[in-house]
């Protein structure tokens, strides 16, 4: 086996991607264009995090990174480096370059101070049936209010809720959050994944609808039915 | 839509090939021209073309539609008179040529050149969803989507359903073709029920499977004018659906005669 040069993972929120400090950048960052592309639609719109160790990558090259994962869709979100070189042109291009605090959202922060406003997280709302053929991809949640068919795929990083019939295809917390919940009205999909975590709806005659949620635990998808 | 005064455009598609496009325009038009309609089919699948055949018109066809988009002839020398049916018209697609003669707005100037003379323009489609569907949707005015109780033709037409939708021409109309009452008795064939609940649009009519349709294609006398064939009557009835009279749909019927319950259900409205 050849020594991986790029290494992809997913994160809380996001993608973390490790690039050796050794070899030749304008070999790895190939490598993770080639990368990439082969799995396109599993990491379209994700935010991303790199670590390039102690290499100093000078300013030019890093915004070359970040346009070539631009191109493919997704945000150069955060540089993480022990070297100055790499840090400097990091904020030179307003880039963070620590994963602390780096993501709002779910966790509530320590609470110094009680803030009324829900801050919420966002989304995109699809107001009508996805049909065959149609994909929506987000970088939040997705809330459809209408079906998704049979054929349809939805692909978030968050949370999936369908005010309707769930029977396409739905991944929540693509980039890898465990925590990422699907719910419908009817839950039967052909295919289900919550991050690295698949499911598929069991055959046979359908029962009754009834609103399900879906969610990881031990390790496996947990479908049950929505307590109010 | 905006109404366009004359002629109603109705386009038939189906995204899956093979579904029975073409059977339903030429049973739509001799239908619509039995009811004393004045009729123009067009056939849309350009370099497929069989509808001449199914009317039984195919040896008289002497210009054809891109041969009235590129100028070699007037509109009215590509419009072949149906042979029983002084009312209905034939424009035959072109054999051979390139499916890129023909524009949307070609379609569109044709249709309007035809609507002040006729009640019907029925167009048929080919298949998928290229430029030729574009063609054949763009100066529809209503949308017939055809599919079989099959799970790969009800997935096309659903996705046929959304693209309409995003063209504004949505949501159409949905024929279910070649349904076998005995099949779906057993669970083999998905239901008209099943068929609606996952494309949600309006049925307009259930034509069941039927030995007489291909020899009637065949012989270019379409089972509409056939008096004893089933397809033919559900061929009829939708025709009489177009032009707004209430017919209720006919219940599934199995081979040993019986009926399917659960369709009086699902058109309980009439
Ligand atoms: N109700 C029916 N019962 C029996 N045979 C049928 C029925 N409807 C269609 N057929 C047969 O199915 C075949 C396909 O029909 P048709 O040519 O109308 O489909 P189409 O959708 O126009 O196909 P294409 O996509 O190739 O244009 C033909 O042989 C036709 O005779
Ligand atoms: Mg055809």
């Amino acid at each position: 086996m050849q020594e991986q040069h790029v290494n992809i993972k997913g994160i809380k929120d996001g993608l973390l991607v490790s690039l050796s400090p050794t070899e030749e950048w304008l070999l790895i960052t190939n490598e993770l264009g080639t990368r990439i592309d082969g799995q396109s639609a599993f990491f379209s719109g994700a935010r991303v995090t790199v670590d390039v160790g102690n290499r100093p990558v000078p300013k030019h090259e890093l915004s070359t990174l970040k346009a070539l994962l631009e191109r493919r869709g997704m945000t150069l979100w955060a540089v993480l480096s022990d070297s100055s070189t790499t840090l400097d042109a990091a904020q030179a291009l307003d880039l963070r370059t620590s994963t602390a605090n780096l993501i709002p959202g779910r966790e509530d922060t320590d609470g110094s101070e009680f803030n009324p406003e829900e801050g919420g997280t966002p989304g995109v709302m699809v107001r009508r049936t996805l049909r065959s053929g149609r994909t929506v991809h987000s970088t939040g949640h997705v809330i459809v209010y209408g079906d998704v068919n049979p054929g349809a795929e939805i692909i978030a990083a968050g949370d999936v809720i369908v005010w309707g019939k769930l029977r396409g295809n739905v991944h929540a917390g693509a980039n890898g959050d465990e925590s990422a919940v699907v719910c419908a009205l009817d839950m039967t999909p052909n295919q289900l994944r919550i991050a690295g975590h698949i499911t598929v709806s069991p055959p046979g005659k359908r029962r009754q609808p009834r609103p399900e949620t879906a969610t990881v635990r031990d390790n496996q998808i947990i479908v049950e039915a929505w307590q109010y | 839509m905006t109404a366009k005064a004359g002629a109603r455009v109705v386009t038939i598609t189906s995204g899956k090939g093979g579904v029975g496009k073409t059977t339903t325009t030429a049973n739509l038009g001799i239908a619509l021209a039995r009811l004393g309609k004045k009729v123009v089919v067009m056939d849309a699948d350009i370099g497929l073309r069989n509808l001449d055949i199914v009317m039984g018109l195919e040896n008289r066809i002497v210009y054809d539609l891109v041969d009235v988009i590129e100028g070699r002839c007037q509109l009215r020398q590509a419009m072949i008179k149906h042979k029983q049916f002084p009312e209905l018209y034939l424009i035959p697609a072109a054999q051979t040529r390139d499916k890129t003669a023909i524009s949307p707005s070609d379609m569109v100037s044709i249709t309007d050149k035809l609507r002040p003379e006729f009640d019907f323009i029925i167009i048929d489609c080919p298949a998928g969803i290229e430029r030729g569907f574009r063609n054949a949707i763009a100066a529809a005015d209503e949308v017939l989507i055809v599919t079989n109780p099959e799970v790969s033709a009800v997935r096309d037409a659903d996705r046929i359903i959304g693209l309409l939708e995003a063209n504004n021409k949505g949501p159409g109309k949905l024929i279910l073709n070649r349904m076998k009452g005995d099949m779906v008795k057993k669970g083999e064939m998905l239901s008209p029920d099943d068929v609606t609940d996952i494309l949600s649009i309006k049925l307009i009519g259930i034509v069941p499977e039927d030995e007489n349709v291909i020899p009637a294609s065949n012989s270019g006398v379409p089972v509409a004018l056939n008096e004893n064939s089933k397809a033919g009557i559900a061929f009829r009835n939708i025709a009489r659906r177009l032009c707004g009279e209430e017919v209720p749909l006919m219940p599934v019927q199995d081979t040993s005669g019986g009926f399917l319950q659960r369709l009086s259900r699902l058109f309980g409205g009439n």
